[in-house]
């Protein structure tokens, strides 16, 4: 008969590669100490926070506007690092569900409305003595850079220098969210004057209109009034800035005009030249430390049109006199920083320095990255969800599984007999699998379980299974042709089987991926615990079923085909086989 | 020699493919029915895609429903819908207010002795089951164009068409169930639906894969034509099509009676009722569906029609042909 043609298989060996694959994985829970997977808001609760908008002369705000805050909103979720939360809109509304307990940082950080502009400053007024005089140092580096007086400094220093997520959180929003006016100013910012000149600046004032009639006298000693509004002068001489409730966060600035602010810390105010470049108009930022020094700073790049608006603007920042060589990035109305202009910056990148820590130079870098929010929110809700009702649900879903899992396993056993203990085995080295990638993805990419992903993997159970299937009945029609040794059954069997699951795979995985990619909240959940199920699927086949298969080959008990092996030829030869093997047609 | 028994070997021999203008009349009768379901019924969409405010609570102790939808009404909230979920409850109501849901939520914690901690509000407006929607008829269409795609480059592209249109078929007749039954349509089960796509396209594939290796010897000599052959790969997978979806629907079924008895309303009975409908409408299209189409579409190919031509005069008709395909198997 047929010579054995294990000549490419080594069962043994690729036995070990997933043994190492489980050991690794398991040593990685082991050194992390996390033994269960994180779970998500629908099982270990967590908050909804409601984010309504506030508009000028309070309507609904155009539909686009409201997404475009949503996926800013959604993207600086996802720079948190926290999966599974959901952001969607609920008419005018915007809801963010975050899991687990203890995010009140992460919703702060998100919750906050971040109007980002950059204004030449044209006036400036220390309201009291400033205590971050000009760290203007030249910087030596060869990239364009921008010294800043580091009006951004906030007192807190949060952040230990880990990769996660919360500190980065922890540190934005304190710095943003300090001055926060409380929402009881919601009803007079809305009610406010509709074409809003810059009347914003105190959020808490009655809502008369400003009029744009100019009486423009009482001009401040010391301050070049030239080019400035009137009217803007006019408030800028009324901004008190001492009062941190009435620094004015939170209003909105209108870019195209040209607007008074408080700085963040309250030690200055300044009137400020219309919005020349805003946070959409740059790519990225990132936070880091000057190479050879210990200083913190910050790095932006533009995108192309921002690049050209930026390089005018800091031209003509930069051939300005005192204090209108500075640029204020403004953030809901209040200035964050206003670095000195000390060169024209061309090219699309540039640097900010001076006085940061690294929480304010993370908070500030993210703050820019992220983009601005183009509306104003108002956090009109939190509701904090109960996990109880989850972990019934959990409960549930855990027994069906068992009982789906021994359904599975008594039919397998009872239609492959022997064979049917390599699927068993399969599906438990399955299970393990997917076990320790669950828990050591909840970890180290803050996967988050929810009850949609639970079912996924339950019902995955049916794709690993399939695999096998597809191997068994390609073992079992080569045997049946009785050409074949099992040995050599299994091997032959097995390239075409291979073909067959990798393209059923595929299938699954370009679904997973698609449905990842395009999908919102629970779906993207549910199609990453697809697409991982599917890995595992193609992991287990290779690594273990295969190989596993392969060595029970060489047992007798198997290779002789035994009745209760699942492959004895008898059973599955056709009565009219054209082997020469003989047929006994009865058997129950 | 019993069907089970049969089974077991694989010696079994059903036409599906000869029988197509049976396949066809009772889809598109199915589909007739579920396109007149979708029309006039709708389908009953969940309070995600209409808008609405959800309280979920445990008692503590024994109540009844009566109870609970007269607390809630005595709130001045017209619309409740008082639904136990296991140990649990879940009222639903028409969207409420910010003062009239915290009313609502003290009013359940005092009367029924719950923390108010312990009861979850969440609100939701109407749009958002839109944006949901929206994305999920975008990451349909894009799924299917990168699945023709990928089957017309793996397989080819008649294969790849014939795979979708079973899915499409898929997806209307589960549309129509939930439109006629009434069953509640939210984003769980839609998520039910998705998983149907992957499920249909993933046993389509295998018995394609088959096929292919099977017609792939079809040349000029050859005593079978392509229905045959296609028919006999079908057969040859059958088993393997029947146990895949035994296997996967197992555990679906299991969940559905724990979600149905056990817990009633909620992510898991949403889910796999969704999964379960879909799963068999799946497998009876990957037999009956799929595979009659792609022969139908190929059988047009001059290649093929000259088999069938050069097969028919010489009286290897339909049925001395399929003995042949058994022999060759």
């Amino acid at each position: 008969m047929a010579r054995p043609t294990s000549r490419h298989s080594r069962p043994g060996r690729t036995l070990l590669v997933l043994l190492a694959l489980i050991l690794a994985l398991g040593g990685t829970m082991f050194l992390q100490k996390a033994y269960t997977p994180k779970l998500g808001l629908d099982l270990a609760g967590g908050t909804t926070v409601t984010l309504s908008p506030v508009t000028q002369n309070g309507a609904s705000p155009p539909e686009e506007i409201l997404d475009r805050a949503v996926n800013i909103i959604r993207d600086r979720v996802n720079g948190t690092g926290i999966s599974d939360a959901e952001v969607a809109k609920s008419g005018d509304n915007i809801i963010i569900s975050i899991p687990g307990v203890g995010q009140n940082e992460a919703i702060q950080l998100v919750a906050t409305t971040a109007e980002l502009r950059f204004r030449q400053v044209l006036a400036m007024q220390a309201t009291q003595i400033p205590q971050e005089l000009a760290t203007n140092a030249p910087t030596p580096t060869a990239s364009p850079s921008a010294s800043a007086t580091g009006s951004a400094k906030p007192s807190q220093s949060a952040g230990t220098p880990a990769p996660s997520a919360s500190p980065t959180g922890k540190a934005l929003s304190s710095a943003l969210t300090a001055p926060t006016p409380q929402p009881s100013a919601t009803q007079s910012d809305q009610k406010q004057d509709k074409k809003g000149q810059n009347a914003k600046a105190t959020p808490t004032a009655s809502p008369t209109a400003q009029a744009s009639t100019p009486p423009a006298q009482d001009p401040n000693a010391g301050i070049n009034t030239e080019g400035i509004d009137p009217a803007v002068l006019k408030q800028f001489q009324a901004l008190d800035c001492t009062d941190p409730k009435k620094r004015g966060q939170g209003v909105q600035d209108d870019p195209t005009k040209q607007f008074a602010a408080c700085d963040a810390d309250g030690s200055a105010k300044y009137v400020l030249d219309v919005a020349k470049v805003v946070g959409t108009d740059i790519d990225t930022a990132s936070a880091g430390i000057r190479q050879g020094t210990t200083e913190w700073i910050v790095q932006l790049d533009f995108k192309s049109k921002g690049a050209g608006e930026w390089s005018k603007l800091t031209t003509q920042a930069y051939n300005s006199q005192e204090p209108r060589n500075k640029v204020a990035v403004v953030l809901d109305g209040v200035v964050i920083t206003a670095p000195n202009i000390i060169s024209p910056i061309p090219g699309g990148r540039a640097e900010i320095t001076g006085g940061f820590t690294q929480a304010s130079a993370t908070t500030l870098a993210d703050q820019l990255k992220y983009g601005a929010l183009p509306l104003k929110f108002n956090r009109s809700s939190v509701d904090t969800v109960s996990s109880t009702l989850g972990q019934d649900q959990l409960r549930g879903g855990l027994i069906a599984g068992v009982i789906g899992l021994v359904l599975v396993v008594l039919y397998c056993l009872l239609y492959y007999r022997g064979l049917g203990i390599v699927a068993v085995l399969s599906l438990v080295v399955a299970t393990i699998l997917t076990y320790t990638s669950v828990v050591v993805l909840g970890h180290n990419a803050n996967f988050r379980l929810s009850l949609p992903h639970i079912i996924g993997l339950v019902v995955s159970i049916g794709i690993t299974a399939d695999s096998f299937i597809v191997y068994f009945e390609r073992i079992r029609d080569e045997m049946k042709e009785g050409r074949r040794s099992l040995r050599a059954a299994v091997e032959v069997a097995w390239v075409r089987a291979r073909r067959t699951i990798l393209i059923a795979d595929a299938v699954m995985f370009i679904a997973a991926i698609v449905l990842y990619f395009l999908a919102v909240g629970g779906v993207a959940g549910f199609a990453f615990a697809m697409g991982l199920t599917t890995l595992i699927d193609v992991v287990v086949v290779f690594l273990f079923t295969k190989p596993f298969i392969a060595l029970l080959a060489k047992v007798k008990f198997f290779a002789k085909g035994h009745p209760l092996s699942g492959l004895d030829a008898e059973r599955m030869s056709e009565a009219g086989s054209t082997t020469g093997r003989t047929t006994t047609p009865q058997e129950a | 020699m019993g069907l089970a028994r049969r089974l077991y070997r694989g010696e079994i021999d059903v036409d599906f493919v000869g029988k197509w203008r049976l396949w066809y009349s009772l889809s598109g009768f199915l589909l007739l029915v579920s396109l007149a379901g979708l029309l006039i019924n709708g389908l009953n969409l969940g309070v995600e895609f209409k808008g609405g405010t959800v309280f979920s609570f445990k008692a503590a102790s024994q109540v009844t429903v009566e109870q609970i939808r007269e607390s809630v009404r005595e709130e001045g909230v017209h619309q409740v819908i008082v639904q136990s979920a296991g140990t649990g409850w879940r009222v639903t109501t028409e969207s409420l207010s910010e003062s009239q849901l915290t009313q609502v939520q003290s009013e359940i914690a005092k009367d029924f002795d719950t923390p108010v901690g312990q009861v979850s509000v969440q609100s939701i407006g109407p749009s958002w089951g839109g944006e949901v929607s929206t994305q999920a008829w975008i990451g349909l269409g894009v799924f299917m164009l990168a699945i023709i795609l990928y089957l017309s480059m793996a397989f080819e592209p008649k294969m790849a068409l014939a795979a979708i249109v079973a899915l499409v078929h898929d997806l209307v007749i589960t549309a129509g169930i939930y439109a006629w039954s009434g069953f509640e349509v939210t984003p769980a089960t839609l998520l039910g639906f998705l998983t149907i796509l992957g499920y249909s396209l993933y046993d389509a594939v295998v018995v394609f894969d088959m096929i292919k290796e099977v017609t792939a010897k079809l040349g000029h000599t050859s005593k079978m034509t392509y229905s045959m052959a296609a028919n006999n790969a079908l057969n040859h997978t059958l088993i393997r099509s029947l146990n895949t979806s035994l296997v996967a629907i197992l555990p679906v079924a299991a969940i559905l009676f724990i979600g149905t008895t056990l817990l009633g309303a909620g992510t898991l009975k949403d889910l796999s009722l969704a999964l379960f409908v879909g799963m068999i409408v799946g497998t009876y299209s990957s037999l009956c569906v799929a595979t009659p189409l792609l022969v139908t579409l190929k059988e047009r190919e001059p290649k093929y029609q000259a088999i069938a031509r050069r097969l028919a005069s010489t009286g290897g008709g339909k049925k001395g042909s399929k003995s042949a395909a058994v022999a060759k198997g």
